[in-house]
């Protein structure tokens, strides 16, 4: 029930060990980009360590006829070039499977497998006789080896050498010596061994309307097709590439072609307090603006947030989630951040989080944030995570509607103040109960002072309860609102069953594959993918609905369990917590054992009425 | 005595500056701090110097952490924008507000603690941007708002209200600026009005950050005798390296007769300052030379007021950045996206 049975053709999975700093992760994206370009579905996860150079490094590719992407626990191929890490690497093989490894050494003994069979290659030794140059070898030793693998896994070597004509295009040595290098593993594997294995590759064409890409990459793109035009951040992985993206497409489209001048502005702040602080400050300005940082910015940043939820100033916050608490694991992936960004921030505070599934969605909740900040007049969270931010994932192309413009929310321009015999910023609640607000520069008559101290609905100073708690209702009313506003849940309830599956952004791609395969095992199960914080009524009905429902989350404390205990009504005993939170991308295996598990002591205990799906 | 009358009675003057504004139309609410306060006279200078200007009060922006000092924008340019928001934050924030809109000319009203201990990483990163803003540190030696602890511009063996001595090193924001590369530098005292107004116009007209550290006693904590920013303190070891005098660029014909003793700078903006030095031979362009002669004299316990130090000649934040001269936020948003051809096209990389 764990894996559905493999016939081996375009539906496997590989495991490259490596060692960082080595430049294996260029040899590795493009196995997988080779065989994106067959049109075979195809995923990679990168698993790398806080670190520059010298600690293990994984990826793992895995090829799926049916689209499945998640993480395969079942490594029909290790590709085991660190020998620091062989013991452990050479026992995650599946029984009758395979491990290419560097021959150029001997491998011990004790680490031999009957069970497995071995594909051993004098990687280093051909590399070191063919090339000079001490770095070029190492590299090159990657490049001999993604080699053997074309021959090994029967990918088709002509859009390799495509792929490399791209990547080297004008840079002729280099292309010759990748060329040669691909040869050496190539050819060895073809001479020594039969090939391809019983795995491999095979043309398809399931990637005509896909694209390859990061959800970092994305939500930057969202971002400049949202027109933001001010960023703020302080570098921290896994957030970094957001604004490295950023940068780079502005400079791309944001140059104005006469003068050159720019229509961007990126600010390096001096830390995260600063670069909310920016945020905070250009938004209030009349500016789209955003930063995107992780777990240890965002605890640094719940000082302003309060203000700018307060003040009601719009903010966008991309949070790309690493494993906590404190510094923790920085290069893992988790959802801890949930109750964190829920409610950022002393006093009563509660924010609106966006939680994207995929990079196409990081896409496209980019641009959604920043309306949904204007409009409402808060700062809006996008609560990505490693995972979905720094591997690669096949995704459907992105689609961009020209007629979209920005939903800027309720600003008064001068001509509307001058109506007005008098403005108030926080009187005249609209059916959000969003009140206007004025710009800077555009009218004395629209000027106030913003301010985090408490404040009445004229925007005037107070420390009158009654006034005090007018306001701090309305914003409660006010963030009620919003669940409206939110992307919708994604609700698959077609099996009409009493068991509920709840998840909310990576996950989905694992908990999707485990439905399948709970169906092969009998249990069928409805699900659910929150999109969005608050919470749509349909989310609570949908709790209703079901006997039980397992929620699956990647962190220990069952966050999202526990938000949905805050803030529906449901019972607790309802839902049951699935939970994985080691710092790797979740995989089916994990949910399919654990909602087994849950389902049979239900029904022992005779929880579950009737049929079980 | 200007340091110590409240400014309960409004200015009475009717004269109207070039947007036709009297001096009441850069009033703000009115002020809710002690009877004395030397921030409720920095305020009167900024009033006067605004009205002086002639700044369009909806072309201001107003910024500020939290402290007695970080109140008062409330309190000037009612018709202005303004955002007192957290401690220690203004820097940030301002930078942020400037980056989002050229136009507006920001002022930032600190205080010493915050800007020299919650936020003073802050305030050397916006020193460093050169953003463009008058930047005030209402510095009175202590956190008026918490009840008189010592702040980190106390001085060694100053004295608190109760009888402690300050035993720390105090951190002289006007030192700290010019180490930082700081291109304006000027102290005031809060009980000096006719010095101080001219001193603010000057900031308002430069290229990048204006720093404006204004000695402003706090009656209620550090007004006492063994305090080193009293009024009394103040008054008897200033010493005034230059009197600044500002010419707006159509006065210049006029004014611009050469005098003995006076270094004109023009501004970004072609408006003068002119310096009357004191000490002979004190050149505000000499960033070496002003920063050992504001150690010698600190040495002493002399406190040097004046512009200090002026460098009109390195790029502000946008200048650095190459913006857009339309400020950010206002740029439509047909030039700000890409459009559905560009992602087509793009998307042909991601394969
Ligand atoms: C994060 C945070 N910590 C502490 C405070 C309390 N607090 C308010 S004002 C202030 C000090 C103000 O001193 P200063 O900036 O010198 O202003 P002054 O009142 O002296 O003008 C402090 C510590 C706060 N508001 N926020
Ligand atoms: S406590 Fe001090 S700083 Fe605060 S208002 Fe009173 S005199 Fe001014
Ligand atoms: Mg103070």
């Amino acid at each position: 029930m764990q894996q559905r049975s493999r016939n081996g053709i375009n539906d496997f999975a590989i495991k490259l060990a490596n060692v960082n700093g080595t430049g294996s992760a260029s040899a590795n994206g493009l196995l997988m980009q080779a065989i994106f370009r067959m049109g075979v579905p195809v995923s990679g996860k990168n698993l790398f360590p806080s670190n520059i150079q010298g600690l293990p490094t994984w990826y793992e590719i895995r090829v799926s006829k049916d689209g499945y992407g998640a993480r395969s626990l079942d490594y029909d191929l290790m590709v085991a070039m660190n020998a620091q890490t062989y013991a452990r690497d050479i026992q995650e093989v599946r029984r009758g499977g395979y491990v290419l490894y560097d021959s150029s050494w001997p491998l011990d003994r004790a680490l031999w497998r009957d069970d497995a069979q071995f594909l051993p290659i004098p990687l280093a030794e051909m590399c070191n006789s063919r090339f000079r140059n001490p770095r070029e070898r190492t590299l090159l030793k990657n490049i001999a080896y993604a080699g053997a693998l074309v021959a090994f896994l029967d990918i088709d070597m002509a859009v390799i050498e495509t792929l490399l004509d791209e990547k080297f295009a004008g840079k002729k040595a280099l292309r010759e010596s990748n060329r040669q290098a691909l040869h050496i593993g190539y050819d060895y594997a073809r001479e020594h061994f039969s090939c391809p294995l019983p795995f491999h590759v095979q043309t398809m064409d399931a990637n005509r309307d896909k694209i390859l890409i990061d959800g970092n990459t994305a939500a930057a793109l969202g971002c400049v097709y949202a027109g933001a035009t001010v960023a703020a951040w302080y570098p921290i992985t896994p957030s970094t590439s957001v604004m490295d993206a950023f940068r780079e497409f502005c400079e791309r489209y944001r140059r104005e072609p006469e003068t050159g001048r720019h229509n961007y502005l990126v600010l390096q702040a001096e830390d995260e307090l600063a670069a909310i602080g920016m945020v905070v400050g250009a938004c209030w300005a009349g500016a789209r603006a955003f930063t995107a940082t992780s777990g240890p910015g965002i605890s640094l940043m719940n000082e302003l947030l309060g203000l700018a939820y307060y003040s009601e100033i719009p903010a966008v916050i991309i949070d790309v989630q690493r494993v906590g608490p404190s510094t923790g694991m920085p290069t893992r992936t988790q959802q801890g951040d949930l109750l964190e960004c829920a409610y950022a921030s002393h006093g009563d505070t509660k924010h609106i989080l966006l939680f994207p599934a995929n990079p196409g969605e990081c896409f496209e909740f980019a641009v959604k944030a920043f309306d949904l900040a204007e409009r409402f007049q808060t700062p809006v969270i996008i609560l990505s995570d490693l995972d979905i931010g720094m591997n690669d994932w096949v995704v459907p192309r992105l689609h961009w509607d020209d007629s979209y413009r920005p939903d800027h929310g309720r600003i008064l321009s001068k001509e509307d103040l001058d109506r007005l015999p008098k403005f108030y910023r926080y009187s005249d609640e609209d059916e959000n109960h969003v009140t206007p607000r004025t710009l800077p520069g555009v009218s004395p008559k629209g000027a106030y002072v913003a301010r985090g101290s408490g404040h009445n609905k004229l925007g005037a100073y107070t420390e009158t309860p009654d006034e005090y708690q007018q306001v701090m209702d309305r914003l409660a009313r006010k963030h009620r609102s919003a669940a409206d506003a939110v992307p919708l849940p994604q609700i698959e309830d077609t099996a009409r069953s009493r068991i509920g599956i709840i998840t909310l952004g990576g996950c989905d791609p694992a908990v999707r594959e485990a439905l399948d395969l709970l169906a092969d095992g009998g249990i069928t199960a409805d699900y659910l993918r929150i999109r969005g914080f608050p919470f749509h009524k349909s989310v609570e009905e949908f709790l209703y609905a079901h006997d039980v429902c397992f929620v699956i989350e990647q962190n220990r404390d069952a966050q999202l369990r526990a938000l949905l205990v805050l803030e529906t009504c449901v019972p607790k005993d309802r839902l049951r917590s699935v939970l994985a939170y080691g710092g790797f991308p979740l995989s089916a295996r994990h949910v399919v054992e654990s909602v087994s598990q849950h389902v049979q002591e239900l029904t022992i205990a005779g929880k579950m009425k009737g049929r079980s799906g | 005595m200007p340091s110590i009358a409240k400014p309960v009675v409004r200015h009475p003057s009717q004269q109207t500056n070039e947007l036709g504004l009297t001096i009441r139309d850069y009033e703000g609410t009115m002020s809710t701090l002690c009877a004395g306060c030397g921030h409720d006279s920095i305020t009167a200078a900024i009033v006067r110097a605004l009205w002086e200007i002639a700044m369009p009060p909806h072309m201001l922006g107003k910024m500020s952490g939290i402290g007695c000092s970080s109140k008062t924008p409330a309190y000037f340019a009612n018709g202005a924008h303004g955002f007192n928001s957290a401690h220690g934050r203004m820097p940030a924030i301002a930078t942020g507000a400037a980056a989002a809109n050229r136009d507006i000319t920001y002022i930032g009203v600190s205080g010493d603690g915050d800007s020299l201990s919650i936020g003073l990483g802050h305030m050397c990163h916006a020193i460093r941007r050169n953003v463009r803003m008058v930047y005030v540190i209402e510095n009175n030696g202590v956190y008026g708002l918490t009840k008189g602890q010592f702040s980190a511009s106390a001085d060694v063996g100053s004295k608190s209200k109760r009888g402690e001595s300050n035993q720390f090193q105090p951190i002289d924001p006007v030192i700290l600026a010019l180490g930082l590369g700081a291109t304006f530098v000027a102290r005031g005292f809060s009980g000096d009005k006719e010095h101080l107004v001219p001193i603010l116009r000057a900031a308002f007209a430069h290229r990048g950050l204006a720093l404006v550290d204004v000695i402003s006693p706090c009656v209620t904590f550090n007004d006492h005798s063994g305090s080193t920013k009293s009024y009394l303190y103040t008054r008897k070891n200033e010493l005034k390296a230059t009197a600044a005098d500002f010419v707006p660029v159509r006065e210049e014909i006029v004014t611009s007769i050469a005098e003995e003793g006076v270094t004109s700078i023009a501004m970004h903006d072609g408006n003068i300052v002119r310096f009357r030095s004191v000490p002979e031979g004190y050149d505000p362009t000499d960033r070496q030379r002003v920063m050992s002669f504001l150690l010698d004299k600190k040495n002493s316990s002399e406190i040097v007021t004046g512009l200090l130090f002026i460098d009109e000649t390195v790029d502000n934040l946008h200048e650095q950045n190459n913006t857009s001269a339309v400020p950010l936020c206002q740029l439509p948003y047909e030039q700000l996206c890409p459009g559905a051809r560009a992602l087509d096209q793009l998307q042909d990389e991601f394969r």
